[in-house]
């Protein structure tokens, strides 16, 4: 039972830190252009190149057995920040793509050329202008983001290169299970059962605030009345 | 053309390197321990780990670091200190069972993913359309290994109507290599066409909205011949881009599915190799997928330019 603490923690702190590092850098990039957008960018295609499954176990498996120091910081192979680091990193081009997108176009509009007629610095601009126009996109891409960075802890752990030892998940119970599965199956299906149900209902809950918050889809839920709106989530 | 495929070919070479580069940086920069200490595995003796430092060139500057492992990868020197195996044959070992499985899967959740967002689209807000939205959500929300188990434990250990894993080739027995890798499809397919149905679902239903449709209709257009002309050939392609993008990840090894059903592929190889902290194999089978995945993307790229004449071929389209 204590296992869906960790799921659940590690699912909404990854989904945290992308959604901050994906703005940052999309606003960066969105806003500067010119080779500030091109160094952002460029770094970004290649976590993009990489299979987020691949580079997730392959930055699981150096750090569990390694740990990781930051400057004066250390985090020993077992701590629960390393997953939390790499899931919230590998999906950061997911996201910040289509803000940068959506911050190209913002930035033509009038309201900011209205802000730097006042004298509103680049960081005003960014922060007070371009992220409330943001919200909405940020808000559907963070609940995404919870059910992306559960499923891929589940699979991490279910590996062994997610949660390590003294912690538990329910990816790691899943994992564990499964070396029983003749004898007892209900070991790891029912873990695997609560992953679907939670992520389920975050990808629902998501479904709906999308509804709520796009005023496009709004646009189209008055063409065709009543009808359930469509997600595009690669992933 | 000529000029473009081969500007998206040099631009592949480019990420490959920033990719390679990243990779080494994961596996010997990042983490905080010895790198010699940890690629000797977990029975690893002194003498094992000078000499691997020895080796690999651990005690000389990164970039010369950084050269000694890509010779060694390309040249097939790689061996598992763990299973004292080489390593690049064990991967073209695998090679046989995962392209089975992909492709396989591939086509299943190609197949049920356009079947189902065409019924879907077209009969928007219908009962079938919700009954597909509610299957295509739960088949996005499943744990890929979920699936894989319900499967075998229900249809294998239960009732042993299918065998519960293993691989056989293809040449050996036709009819044992489809039996092996049913389950396999299955799992594997069932994700994706959650994900493909959604995606093409909402392409359809944004072309149908477009004022070409609404002027093929009004030339007197058949409905089917709207939709497969006019509606289904624009919202494919977007469809073709996520297959080349997903179907380069899978060919690196579609690691769990393996997993679970012992295919002995590339994937089943990673999974082995994590259980035991192996680090050269997962090295190298990083790299591995990686190529595939950047191979796909400048295929895919290709393709658009081919598809897609607005795509202007001077600069790197998606």
């Amino acid at each position: 039972m204590y296992g869906g603490r960790t799921s659940l923690l590690i699912g909404f702190a990854a989904a945290l830190l992308t959604t901050l590092l994906a703005t940052v850098l999309g606003l960066l990039a969105g806003y500067f252009r010119g080779w500030t957008d091109a160094v952002i960018s460029r770094a970004l295609d290649v976590v993009w190149a990489f299979p987020v499954t691949l580079l997730a176990i392959a930055l699981g498996l150096a750090l569990a057995v390694g740990g990781l120091s930051i400057g004066p910081l250390h985090l020993s192979g077992s701590s629960l920040w390393i997953p939390i680091l790499i899931i919230g990193t590998v999906y950061v081009p997911y996201m910040a793509r289509p803000i940068r997108g959506e911050v190209l176009s913002l930035r033509e509009k009038e309201f900011v050329e209205a802000a730097e007629a006042q004298g509103a610095g680049p960081l005003r601009v960014m922060f007070g202008e371009l992220l409330p126009n943001l919200w909405s996109t940020i808000i559907v891409f963070f609940t995404l983001g919870v059910a992306n960075s559960m499923l891929l802890e589940a699979m991490l752990s279910f590996l062994g290169v997610g949660v390590q030892a003294p912690e538990t998940s329910w990816g790691t119970m899943v994992g564990s299970g499964f070396q029983l599965i003749t004898s007892a199956p209900q070991l790891s299906l029912i873990p695997g059962a609560m992953i679907l149900l939670t992520v389920l209902s975050v990808n629902v809950f998501g479904d709906g605030l999308r509804d709520a918050l796009d005023p496009h889809s709004k646009l189209r839920l008055e063409v065709h009345a009543g009808m359930p709106e469509p997600e595009g989530t690669a992933v | 053309m000529g000029r473009f495929v081969v500007r998206r070919l040099a631009g592949m070479v480019a990420v490959l390197f920033a990719v390679s580069v990243l990779t080494f940086l994961i596996f010997n920069v990042i983490p905080s321990s010895d790198p010699a200490q940890r690629m000797a595995g977990k029975n690893a003796t002194p003498r094992l780990v000078a000499n691997i430092t020895e080796e690999w060139g651990f005690d000389e500057s990164l970039p010369q670091q950084y050269l000694t492992m890509m010779e060694k990868i390309f040249s097939g020197e790689v061996i598992s200190y763990e299973g004292r195996e080489d390593v690049d044959e064990r991967i073209l070992e695998g090679v046989g069972p995962t392209f089975s499985l992909c492709i396989g899967a591939a086509v299943l959740w190609m197949f049920f993913g356009i079947l189902f967002g065409y019924l879907s689209a077209t009969r928007a807000g219908g009962l079938l359309d919700r009954v597909l939205t509610i299957v295509a959500v739960a088949g996005i929300s499943m744990p890929v290994f979920l699936i894989g188990e319900v499967l075998l434990v229900y249809l294998t250990y239960k009732t042993g109507i299918l065998p519960s894993g293993g691989y056989v080739e293809l040449a050996e027995s036709p009819l044992e290599w489809g039996e092996h890798l049913v389950l396999p499809w299955v799992t594997l397919a069932i994700v994706y066409v959650g994900i493909y149905s959604r995606v093409l679902r909402s392409n359809m239903l944004d072309a149908m909205n477009e004022d070409y449709v609404r002027t093929a209709r009004a030339k007197g257009l058949s409905e089917r011949r709207v939709m497969s002309r006019h509606v289904m050939r624009n919202s494919l392609v977007p469809i073709v881009t996520l297959f080349g993008l997903d179907f380069g990840a899978l060919l690196g090894g579609a690691i769990v599915v393996e997993a679970i059903f012992s295919l002995n592929g590339i994937g089943e190889y990673a999974y082995i190799s994590l259980i035991n902290t192996d680090l050269p194999p997962i090295m190298a089978i990083t790299l591995f997928g990686a190529f595939f995945v950047v191979l796909f993307n400048a295929l895919v790229d290709i393709a658009y330019a081919y598809l897609d004449p607005r795509v202007k071929l001077g600069e790197s389209a998606r």
